[in-house]
């Protein structure tokens, strides 16, 4: 059981990094101050949340790896974020839309990690619960805005989805890995996550005044560490300074 | 009234030590420092963003990932309480940023620097923000209330950037020689410019002694610069850093440091737009401005939309 | 429209504990009420520092002038007898 909550967790955890990552991107290029800050102060939430989980896997793996050890000496075969979060941040649409589906997502998904039989987990998901919110809050209101906004905003933000919707299966991937976690209630059942957030989105979607991309094929993989290209140079980047000095302190 | 009796109120009140406030008469060259000396305040916080920026995405720890992403949030933060600050003198922000697009505005030439290691990180933070806040503690009592408000935010917020900068430095140079030799060729190549941020000597600073008399500042470059000096040698000299300057060496009968001169010519020159980031900072905030422009119509025309519903 | 829209100029009065006064902090720019609340938090909570937000259009807002401050003002320097110092109670009296 340790090694699939381990597992489970390096997904969370992956998945929380490589958003903030992307996120952090934006820190001084915003399209006005305002919005710089509050895209940063999200940032903040993922990383942060990253940490914590990587703490607690390292914990639970017992081989005494920090959540440094996790974070940067990892290749990218080992790397099992979701594939939305590694996408590029593109435009601003393309940055929100990311965001509101991943937002979308973590809303129902937190929300049922709650009520986790494991207490850390709970612990930590009841946090990032509240930040979800408010990262909901925000997304959504971008979306309105962009995609009820002018013509141009409208066109970039459906070309967005044109472009990324085929990364939201790789949200509710799951695996044998997670059967058993799921059946000892340390986990929820990501079918049920999933109905909730279509119907979220699909709602979303409308107001927005988007159309949802038809017979998409989805992108999947990242359960067996299978990314788009993307992922290797956000790690190139992010891992160099900390691989190029060996077992240093910063 | 007429304008010699509103001037003479208005110096009474500077000479008491009163506070001028949005709506208060003031002479138009007391309301063009300001805004000159407010606006190139914020430019720098917003400029400033980037050189660390730069690092963001290579913080080689998950905590430093964390604090440097703070610490330039806060940067933008700090911009925008400056720009609200001048915004009360009756300049938007829409000019202020064109008026630092178009060159005509300055923002403090160490930006103009190119941040090449991560050491770099700690050196700014030590380093140049230990620079402006001396410059921003005493700001805090400068005569105009909506910027002294502005500074009393900024000062609280800002004691953790320095800390964060010296504790990157020290941990490097108490780490493998590779690292402190990182922390030594960032403190040589940031120590020079961190000086020049306290702008020009007195005698050729046009401006310091009417700023003086209108209270706006409340020390002189020069003054600013020499505590700066006693303050940072000994915390270098703490962690075993040395300071790049042949000539410093400790006064007793002064009890402060002399030191050498620093390279007025270049600082002109970065000045005038020759440092060595000068075209590269100029053009990422443009960039951002320019991108971000279909969104900031996007946002304008759905709030229009809104308005018109409510009063349909 | 101007490519340099910043949106409209908001006044950020922030309540620190429950219980107190809202009080002027500061501005954001937004082009709507919704997004001036969101960006107020972002921009003047960051460390934990509100428990409740206001925003009020800048053009909202209606001062008084500086020349006023005389008649305003002063009129109510020599009343002293609405402060409950101004009057004498005999000692030991309690609950007064």
């Amino acid at each position: 059981m340790e090694k699939h909550l381990f597992n489970y967790l390096l997904r969370l955890a992956d998945s929380s990094l490589i958003i903030g990552h992307r996120l952090s991107e934006w820190c001084g290029h915003g399209p006005v101050l305002e919005e710089d800050i509050a895209l940063t102060n999200i940032s903040l939430d993922f990383v942060g949340r990253a940490n914590s989980l990587y703490e607690y896997a390292g914990k639970i793996e017992e081989k005494g790896r920090t959540e440094d050890d996790l974070a940067y000496l990892r290749n990218e075969r080992e790397f099992f974020n979701n594939l939305l979060a590694e996408q590029p941040n593109g435009d601003y649409a393309q940055t929100i839309l990311r965001q509101y589906l991943t937002d979308a997502f973590e809303i129902h998904f937190y929300e049922a990690l709650t009520k986790s039989k494991d207490e850390t987990i709970a612990g930590i998901a009841a946090k990032s619960l509240k930040e979800i919110q408010y990262h909901l809050r925000h997304s959504s209101s971008w979306m309105l805005r962009l995609g009820d906004g002018t013509e141009e905003s409208n066109r970039r933000l459906q070309n967005a989805l044109n472009e990324i919707y085929r990364f939201t299966g790789s949200l509710f991937e799951t695996d044998d890995n997670d059967s058993a976690l799921t059946a000892a209630g340390i986990v929820p059942d990501l079918s049920v996550i999933q109905q909730l957030w279509q119907k979220d989105v699909d709602t979303m979607l409308e107001k927005a005044m988007l159309k949802k991309p038809e017979n998409v094929w989805m992108q999947k993989g990242n359960l067996q560490g299978r990314h788009t290209e993307h992922l290797g140079y956000i790690l190139a980047e992010m891992q160099s300074v900390h691989r190029a000095y060996p077992g240093v302190k910063w | 009234m007429e304008t010699i009796k509103l001037q003479e109120n208005f110096d009474a009140k500077i000479d008491r030590g009163d506070m001028i406030e949005p709506k208060d008469w003031m002479p138009d060259d007391y309301r063009k420092t300001l805004i000159r000396q407010i606006s190139q305040h914020a430019h720098s916080e917003i400029v400033g963003m980037l050189p660390e920026g730069n690092w963001i995405t290579r913080a080689p720890s998950l905590r430093r990932k964390m604090v440097l992403l703070a610490k330039v949030q806060d940067e933008g933060g700090h911009g925008l309480y400056l720009y609200s600050a001048a915004e009360t003198m009756g300049i938007s922000r829409d000019e202020m940023i064109e008026q630092l697009h178009n060159g005509k505005a300055k923002y403090s030439s160490i930006f103009n620097y190119p941040t090449l290691t991560w050491a770099d990180i700690g050196a700014i933070g030590w380093l140049v923000d230990g620079a402006a806040i001396m410059n921003q503690v005493m700001l805090q009592k400068t005569s105009y209330g909506p910027y002294s408000r502005a500074m009393v935010r900024i000062c609280k917020e800002e004691s953790f950037h320095q800390r964060q900068g010296y504790e990157i430095m020290s941990v490097l140079a108490a780490g493998t020689p590779e690292q402190k030799e990182m922390a030594q060729d960032a403190l040589n190549r940031f120590w020079w410019p961190s000086l020049m941020m306290f702008g020009p000597p007195d005698a050729s600073s046009p401006n310091t002694a009417q700023s003086m008399r209108w209270k706006i500042k409340r020390e002189t470059n020069d003054e600013l610069r020499q505590k700066f000096v006693d303050r940072t040698v000994p915390q270098a000299e703490f962690i075993g850093l040395k300071v790049p300057d042949k000539d410093l060496k400790w006064n007793e009968a002064k009890q402060s440091y002399d030191w050498g001169t620093p390279d007025w010519e270049e600082f002109n020159n970065v000045i005038k737009g020759n440092g060595p980031c000068n075209k590269e900072r100029l053009a990422a905030r443009v960039k951002a401005h320019e991108d971000g422009a279909w969104v900031r119509e996007a946002a304008a025309a759905y709030a229009a939309k809104q308005q018109q519903k409510v009063a349909a | 429209m101007s490519n340099n829209n910043q949106g409209t100029l908001w006044e950020v009065f922030v309540q620190t504990k429950p219980g107190l006064p809202h009080k002027h902090c500061g501005s954001v720019h937004a082009p709507d009420k919704e997004m001036a609340i969101q960006n107020a938090r972002d921009v003047y909570t960051r460390r934990s520092e509100g428990t409740s937000i206001w925003v009020v259009p800048a053009e909202a807002i209606t001062a008084s002038s500086p020349e006023d401050m005389g008649s305003f003002f002063e009129p109510a320097n020599d009343k002293v007898y609405r402060h409950p110092t101004f009057y004498h109670v005999p000692e030991g009296v309690k609950y007064l």
